[in-house]
């Protein structure tokens, strides 16, 4: 594993670019390039800032490089039966934690443990005048200042390069065992789910595809075991495996050449009508907060009806030329990004237009 | 402490001028300007320190609050938001040339939504009137600060509040979905989503734990959690604190994450004994309060695991809560902790520095050294989970130069929090009482970042200003004093 500490150039070429206005990506294995679209001079590669910087595994804390990559962290905690609770998608074998981090997906885990935001417990960053500030720190608990570490998870990039991040980490569960159940019908499912969510039961990911639900328990054993039994179905060999397919993207249904859209809604939100998509286009996460779609309507019907369902739409993968990834924000909301943007990075230098504002 | 925020005093015209506007524009209750009437908020729960706004709002609705917002704005005076007033930083101490504006008649639950497992409701709401609330469906609002009888939800997410139940269902911030915000012109903004992430930056994160100093919570959406069946606490006994604290880093060593991990030490324990009669262990040094939740048999599976864990380390008592009204009687006395600190000091100050786990041996070693040092004695509790420590400091306010060495004591604590990799509040906040410390913790670039981001959001910094975060001339002053690592911090200004 690569273990060195770059801040010194990487601030330099901040500072220097800066100074000269040069438009620069911030890039690490660039599993997630596909996400966003930027207009750069210059590629700042992270891969080699990498390395554990601190581990505490009696602490549930461990600080790593951005530039680490996502696979080594995980096989780390692994050694000490612990887990990043988000369960990340990679999107590649040499995803890093900087750009997991800075593109704030969560697996399948979301719903009932939380999203990446959630575990970082600070963040050491560079803003766009090269300045190497830290938020946050390795304690669970932290009100100091703002929540800049936070606010960085989901940017892009846009508002600082991430050199370290200290995590909250969890144990793994001690058993876990996913049940499928025979769901054909989508409606029924989110109405199935809507029910297991008011049980006190250890459910810990979701997902409703091809006409099946299915139901991972994760925790103690006699609590998984008790729960299994309430919920019936029967029992998934090698589950593993599918949650893993399913955070990465692998199924058919993703690789599929259309466009795919994500729909970020209210759980309990009812299903885009059979017009805008056909029943064999759908696949739901999160206990239905995440919908995945194919579908040919315009964007701007998927964005209105993502809207009207509490919540956004992302064109994520097969963009058709010339349609908008996302929706323009309201104008009070666009503001305030503008102003922060500027507050982090005056001159516009870090991954130009790779997110809100869009360019 | 000694932190007051000094501010010019305004002109009696536009005083006049001020109150005559919004007396325009507000209910004739909604307003209080009388100086008998402004004595109840002349302090949070800060309440060494004591100032009249020029006049108290006491909106009803998000109408109410944008108007006044917008003539505050317009006329350049300061809003202070108010939840309940139980902050303990001086968050919601009021500015004497402005307006403070408590919240605290918005406190409607506007709508419970038990599909999607969420509550709306208005920020003058209280903690537990939520769980109140919900309770018949079999859910509750996972963070419960102590205060959680009295605080507003607004309160909570201003400050990110947390209670003994952290450690496994994370802070205010880990509970939220969506707020309506009023910035400080009285633009109204839409933050998060009923969905599980929203679009754009997130600015539910940066919201949260703001102190008042980004914008006005006016409605709150929050996450709903199933009651779990059935829970328990493990109350054990050690004669070293050292070996109390150890056994809390075996039970998350072994893989256990407890819903509540609180440690109290000797005095803390007496204090609480005297007043509640929780039948704690008060011949022992040090005690931990473990409770595991979830289905019954996980729990029980749980408890012989924390039992056999406190044992290894040398507890010399081990109880287990039999039934409800034991586990309640048992966290009474934590939940308690200050009050009943309260009945055996004339006063007491309650620290909020956090540290990494491990370095409790050390830091309450120096903690004993530093008490010896000032002559003031220190009580401790402690969400042990998390590192979170709360010593009380016990003084005298009317015996001459206790509270000197209680804030001088106090400011040696929370550097010593930060010298081991910790911070100096876990969640009670900076507002007006930390704002020293905050130079300790943070570099002027750090501290110039988050002025950056305020003035993202309040370019005229009409809201809660001076609180919070220091300006660098403040921190000049102060730090000229203290050189850490070795480095003289803020370098660049001139020292006076
Ligand atoms: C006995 C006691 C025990 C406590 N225990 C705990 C504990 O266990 N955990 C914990 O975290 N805290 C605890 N606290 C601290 C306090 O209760 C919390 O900080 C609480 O969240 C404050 O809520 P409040 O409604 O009283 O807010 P206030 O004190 O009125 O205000 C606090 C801050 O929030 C801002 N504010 C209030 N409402 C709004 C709004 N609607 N929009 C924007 N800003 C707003 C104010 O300007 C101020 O900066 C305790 C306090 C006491 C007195």
């Amino acid at each position: 594993m690569t273990d060195a500490n770059l801040t010194d150039s990487l601030r330099d070429r901040v500072q220097t670019a800066a100074g000269q206005g040069t438009a620069l990506v911030i890039c690490g294995s660039g599993s997630k390039a596909f996400l966003t679209g930027t207009a750069a001079d210059e590629t700042v590669d992270m891969t080699r800032h990498a390395g554990i910087v601190h581990y505490a595994p009696q602490e549930l804390v461990l600080t790593v490089r951005a530039g680490t990559h996502l696979r080594d962290v995980e096989a780390l905690l692994a050694e000490h039966g612990q887990m990043l609770a988000f369960e990340p998608p990679h999107y590649g074998p040499q995803a890093t934690v900087g750009g997991t981090l800075a593109a704030g997906l969560s697996g399948p885990r979301r719903a009932s443990a939380g999203a990446a935001r959630d575990f970082v417990l600070g963040l050491r960053i560079l803003n766009g005048r090269g300045e190497v500030l830290r938020f946050g720190g390795e304690t669970i608990k932290n009100v100091a200042g703002y929540d800049v570490s936070r606010l960085m998870v989901g940017a892009f990039g846009t508002l600082g390069v991430l050199l370290d991040a200290s995590f909250k980490v969890l144990p793994k569960p001690a058993q876990e065992c996913t049940r499928v159940q025979d769901a054909p019908d989508a409606g029924a499912a989110l109405k199935r789910l809507r029910e297991t969510v008011l049980k006190p039961w250890p459910l810990s990911a979701s997902a409703w595809l091809d006409g099946r639900l299915y139901l991972r328990l994760s925790g103690a054993a006699p609590a998984v075991a008790q729960a299994a039994r309430a919920l019936g179905g029967e029992t998934l060999a090698d589950d593993a495996t599918f949650w893993r397919d399913l955070r990465e993207q692998q199924f058919a249904f993703f690789t599929d050449p259309r466009p795919l859209w994500r729909l970020a809604v209210a759980p309990a939100a009812t299903l885009l009508p059979e017009t805008l998509v056909a029943p064999a286009d759908r696949l739901m996460e999160w206990d239905g907060a995440l919908r995945w779609v194919h579908s040919t309507a315009p964007a701007a019907t998927l964005f209105a009806a993502a809207q009207a369902r509490g919540g956004h739409a992302t064109l994520w993968r097969n963009a058709p030329a010339g349609t908008p990834r996302r929706l323009q924000l309201p104008p009070a909301l666009a503001t305030l990004h503008q102003r922060l943007k500027a507050a982090f990075d005056p001159h516009g230098i870090l991954n130009r237009g790779a997110f809100h504002p869009e360019p | 402490m000694n932190a007051l925020v000094e501010r010019p005093p305004l002109a009696p015209e536009r005083r006049r001028r001020l109150i005559a506007t919004l007396r325009g524009l507000l209910p004739a209750d909604a307003l209080l300007s009388a100086d008998e009437a402004l004595r109840p908020y002349e302090c949070d729960g800060l309440s060494a320190y004591r100032s009249r706004p020029l006049a108290v709002a006491l909106p009803h609705s998000i109408a109410e609050t944008q108007a006044v917002l917008r003539a505050c704005h317009a006329a350049g005076i300061p809003v202070v938001a108010r939840g309940s007033g139980t902050g303990l930083s001086g968050g919601a101490y009021p500015l004497s040339d402005g307006v403070l504006l408590s919240l605290a008649r918005m406190k409607s639950i506007l709508s419970i939504d038990l599909e999607n497992r969420s509550a709306r409701v208005q920020p003058g709401v209280r903690n537990l009137a939520i769980s109140e609330a919900v309770a018949p469906y079999g859910l509750y609002y996972a963070p419960d600060p102590s205060s959680q009888i009295a605080c507003s939800i607004g309160g909570n997410v201003a400050e990110n509040s947390g209670g003994v139940h952290c450690l496994k269902y994370g802070l205010t911030t880990h509970n939220l979905l969506k707020l309506e915000v009023l910035l400080a012109d009285g633009e109204r903004v839409t933050i998060g989503a009923d969905a599980l992430d929203a679009a754009g930056y997130d600015l539910l994160a940066l919201m949260t734990g703001s102190e008042g100093l980004l914008g006005v919570v006016v409605e709150v959406t929050v996450k709903l959690l199933p009651k779990p069946e059935s829970a328990r606490v493990v109350m054990a006994a050690f004669d070293s604190v050292e070996a109390c604290g150890a056994a809390v880093g075996d039970v998350i060593g072994a893989g256990i994450i407890p819903a509540g991990m609180e440690m109290m030490d000797k005095p803390a324990m007496g204090a609480a004994e005297d007043f509640l009669h929780c039948g704690y262990p008060v011949g022992s040094e040090a005690m931990v309060l473990v409770e595991l939740d979830g289905l019954p048999e996980e729990v029980e599976d749980g408890i012989r695991r924390v039992e056999a864990v406190m044992r290894a380390r040398g507890a010399t008592d081990v109880r287990v809560s039999r039934n409800e009204a034991e586990r309640a009687n048992f966290w009474a006395g934590r939940k308690n902790a200050f009050p009943a600190v309260g009945r055996i000091s004339p006063d007491y100050y309650c620290i909020d520095g956090t540290i990494p786990r491990g370095q409790l041996p050390h830091v309450l070693g120096r903690m004993r050294e530093l008490s010896t040092h000032y002559r003031q004695r220190i009580a401790n509790v402690f969400h042990a989970g998390d590192g979170n420590l709360h010593p009380l400091i016990l003084y005298d306010a009317n015996q001459p130069g206790e509270m000197e060495r209680t804030e001088a004591l106090a400011l040696d604590i929370l550097k010593l929090c930060v010298d081991v990799g910790g911070t100096i509040t876990g969640e009670h906040g900076v507002g007006i009482e930390k704002i020293n410390a905050m130079c300790h913790q943070f570099t002027s670039a750090e501290i110039e970042q988050f002025h950056a981001v305020k003035h993202a959001f309040d370019p005229a910094e009409t809201l809660n200003p001076g609180k919070a975060i220091p300006t660098l001339h403040r921190c000049a002053e102060f730090g000229a004093l203290h050189v850490h690592h070795g480095q003289l911090p803020h370098p660049e200004l001139p020292r006076f």
